[in-house]
C-alpha cells in the first residue's frame, strides 16, 4: 500500500499510475459537486455557456458541506462524502466533457464510470463516510462558492485542500475496482452463508 | 407544568447531543469492530471513524455533515397532554442556525430549500402514549445515505422465515458500501406495509447491545448479525469483517394472507438522544446525562 501526495491541478500520468489500495493525500483546489451541480454543469455545456470554474485536471468531491458565514466569509464546519452512486448516470459525461482527473466520494460507482476512468485518465478516491470533521481538517479554507441558489448542500464550493485525506484509490484507470473485488468475495462467501441460514 | 420554552430548549439540547456525541452502545460497537478487523483498509476506515467521533465530542460540532432530517418520537405520560409541535419546530430552526446543522429539508418536487430544516410535516412527529409520570422526547437525525437503502417486501406467507432471510441478504448486498457501513439493520416484520416500515425505524431506537425480549426474535437477530458479517462487505464497503454493528428486529401480528418485511438501515453515525420532562418541568437527559445533575 503506497502513500502518495498529489497536488491539483492533477497530472494525467500521475493519476494513471495510481492503483487500487494506494493511499492519497491531496493539496490544492477541490470542487464540491453533488446531483444538482452535476446536472447544472451539464446543462451549461448543452447551452454553450462557460462554467464559473475550470474543471480540467480538477478533483471533484461528492460532498454537501456544512458551512457557516462569519464576518462575511464562509467557514467550513463539516465535509464528509455523499453517496457517489447517485451521480452514476451523470459522471461518465462529466469526466469526458470537463476533463476531471479525480472523483472523491463514498460507496463506489457503476461500470460506465469505471470505463470513463480508464478512457479519459481519471481516478475514484474513497474517503471515510461520516468522518466529516476528520476530512474538514484537510481543508485549509473556503475559496468561494457558485450556484448557492441550489442550497448549501448542492452548491459548488471551492475548497483549498492541504493533505486532504487519507483517500483510498478504490477505482483506478486500469479498470480495477476495490468494490468489484469485494463484490466477488461476497459472492464467494454466499454459498456457505446460505447453507448456514438454511436457505439451500 | 411544562412550558413551550422548556420543550424548545430540550429540542435544541437533544439535537446538539445527538449530532456531536454517539450513544455509548454505538461507541462500544465501533471500538470492538476496530479491535477485530484485520485488513489494513478496513482498520483504517474504523480508526478514521473513531478519531472523528473524538473530534466531534471535543469541538461540539456535528460528526457528519449530513445531519439528517429530524424524526421525533414523543411519548406522552399519564395525563400529560399538550401541543409540542410548534415548540419543537422552533427548536429545530434555532438549532440549525446555532449548532449548526445542514439545512436538508427540501420540497420533494421543486427541491426548494427553506434553509432551516422545516417544511410541510418536517420535522416529523411520531406520537405515542405511556403510563409514566413524564413526557419523553427522542430525536433521531436520519441521514439520507443509509435511509436511501431502505426496502420493503410484501412476502407471501409461504415464503416464511427463509423469505425473510433472503430479503435481508439481498438488501444488504445491494446496499454494499453506500449506506456507510458498519450499519445497524433495523427490521420490521409483520403488521402492514406502513407498520413494518415504522417498526423498522423504531427498532433503531433500541441500543445494539439489547436483544428483543422474544427469544425467537433475539435468536434471529444473532443469526442474521453473524451471517451479514461473514459477507465481507466491511467498513465503507471496502472489504472486512464488520458490515453491521447490530441487527434490531421488531414484529407485529399481521393479516393471515400477508407477510410484510421492512428494512431501515442506519449508518455508523447512529445518532439519537432522549430526554424526559416531568410534570414540574424538571428535565432528565437519558442518553446524554448532564454532569452535576440535570
Amino acid at each position: 500500500m503506497k502513500e502518495i501526495r498529489l497536488n491539483t491541478p492533477l497530472d494525467e500520468n500521475m493519476v494513471r499510475d495510481l492503483v487500487i489500495g494506494d493511499v492519497v493525500y491531496l493539496s490544492g483546489e477541490i470542487f464540491t459537486a453533488r446531483d444538482e451541480a452535476h446536472i447544472h454543469a451539464l446543462e451549461f455545456l448543452k447551452e454553450g455557456k462557460n462554467l464559473p470554474v475550470n474543471l480540467r485536471d480538477a478533483a471533484v468531491f461528492h460532498c454537501g458541506p456544512i458551512m457557516q458565514k462569519k464576518n462575511n466569509s464562509w467557514h467550513l464546519i463539516a465535509a464528509g462524502p455523499t453517496t457517489s452512486s447517485r451521480m452514476n448516470l451523470l459522471e461518465p459525461e462529466f469526466i469526458e466533457k470537463f476533463g476531471v482527473r479525480a472523483i472523491i466520494g463514498k460507496g463506489g460507482m457503476s461500470k460506465p464510470t469505471l470505463d470513463a476512468l480508464s478512457k479519459f485518465g481519471c481516478v475514484y478516491l474513497a474517503i471515510t463516510g461520516g468522518a466529516a470533521l476528520l476530512s474538514a481538517k484537510g481543508i485549509k479554507n473556503v475559496k468561494g462558492v457558485h450556484w448557492l441558489d441550489l442550497g448549501m448542500p448542492e452548491a459548488l464550493w471551492i475548497l483549498e485542500g492541504e493533505n486532504f485525506g487519507p483517500l483510498i484509490v478504490a477505482m483506478d484507470s486500469n479498470n480495477s475496482s476495490l468494490y468489484d473485488k469485494v463484490d466477488s468475495d461476497t459472492k464467494a462467501n454466499m454459498s456457505k452463508i446460505r447453507k448456514e441460514l438454511g436457505l439451500d | 407544568m411544562i412550558s413551550e420554552n422548556t420543550i424548545k430548549e430540550v429540542t435544541k439540547n437533544l439535537l446538539k447531543d445527538a449530532v456531536t456525541v454517539l450513544p455509548q452502545d454505538i461507541k462500544n460497537g465501533l471500538a470492538k469492530a476496530y479491535e477485530e478487523e484485520e485488513q489494513t483498509i478496513a482498520k483504517m476506515q474504523l480508526s478514521n471513524i473513531l478519531e472523528n467521533i473524538q473530534l466531534a465530542e471535543k469541538s461540539k460540532l456535528p460528526m457528519c455533515q449530513d445531519t439528517g432530517i429530524q424524526i421525533f418520537y414523543i411519548t406522552f405520560g399519564k395525563g400529560i397532554n399538550m401541543k409540542v409541535e410548534d415548540a419543537i419546530r422552533e427548536g429545530v430552526k434555532e438549532a440549525t442556525n446555532q449548532i449548526p446543522l445542514r439545512p436538508n429539508a427540501v420540497h420533494p418536487i421543486t427541491r426548494e430549500n427553506p434553509g432551516d430544516n422545516t417544511g410541510l410535516k418536517m420535522p416529523y412527529m411520531n406520537y405515542r402514549f405511556s403510563d409514566e409520570e413524564y413526557m419523553e422526547i427522542t430525536v433521531m437525525p436520519k441521514g439520507a445515505g443509509s435511509e436511501n437503502m431502505s426496502a420493503l417486501s410484501m412476502l407471501t406467507p409461504s415464503s416464511g422465515l427463509k423469505g425473510i432471510k433472503e430479503f435481508v441478504l439481498n438488501t444488504i448486498t445491494k446496499a454494499g458500501g453506500k449506506p456507510c457501513p458498519p450499519t445497524i439493520l433495523g427490521m420490521g416484520i409483520g403488521g402492514s406495509a406502513d407498520i413494518s416500515m415504522k417498526m423498522a425505524k423504531e427498532a433503531l431506537l433500541r441500543p445494539i447491545d439489547v436483544h428483543h425480549s422474544d427469544p425467537q426474535i433475539a435468536e434471529l437477530e444473532i443469526e442474521l448479525y453473524g451471517a451479514i458479517n461473514s459477507l465481507g462487505i466491511g467498513p465503507m464497503g471496502l472489504g472486512g469483517k464488520t458490515t453491521v454493528l447490530g441487527v434490531n428486529i421488531e414484529y407485529a401480528f399481521c393479516h393471515t394472507a400477508s407477510l410484510p418485511v421492512a428494512i431501515n438501515l442506519q449508518c455508523w453515525a447512529a445518532r439519537r438522544a432522549t430526554a424526559r420532562i416531568y410534570r414540574d418541568g424538571k428535565v432528565e437527559y437519558i442518553t446524554h446525562p448532564k454532569e452535576g445533575g440535570q
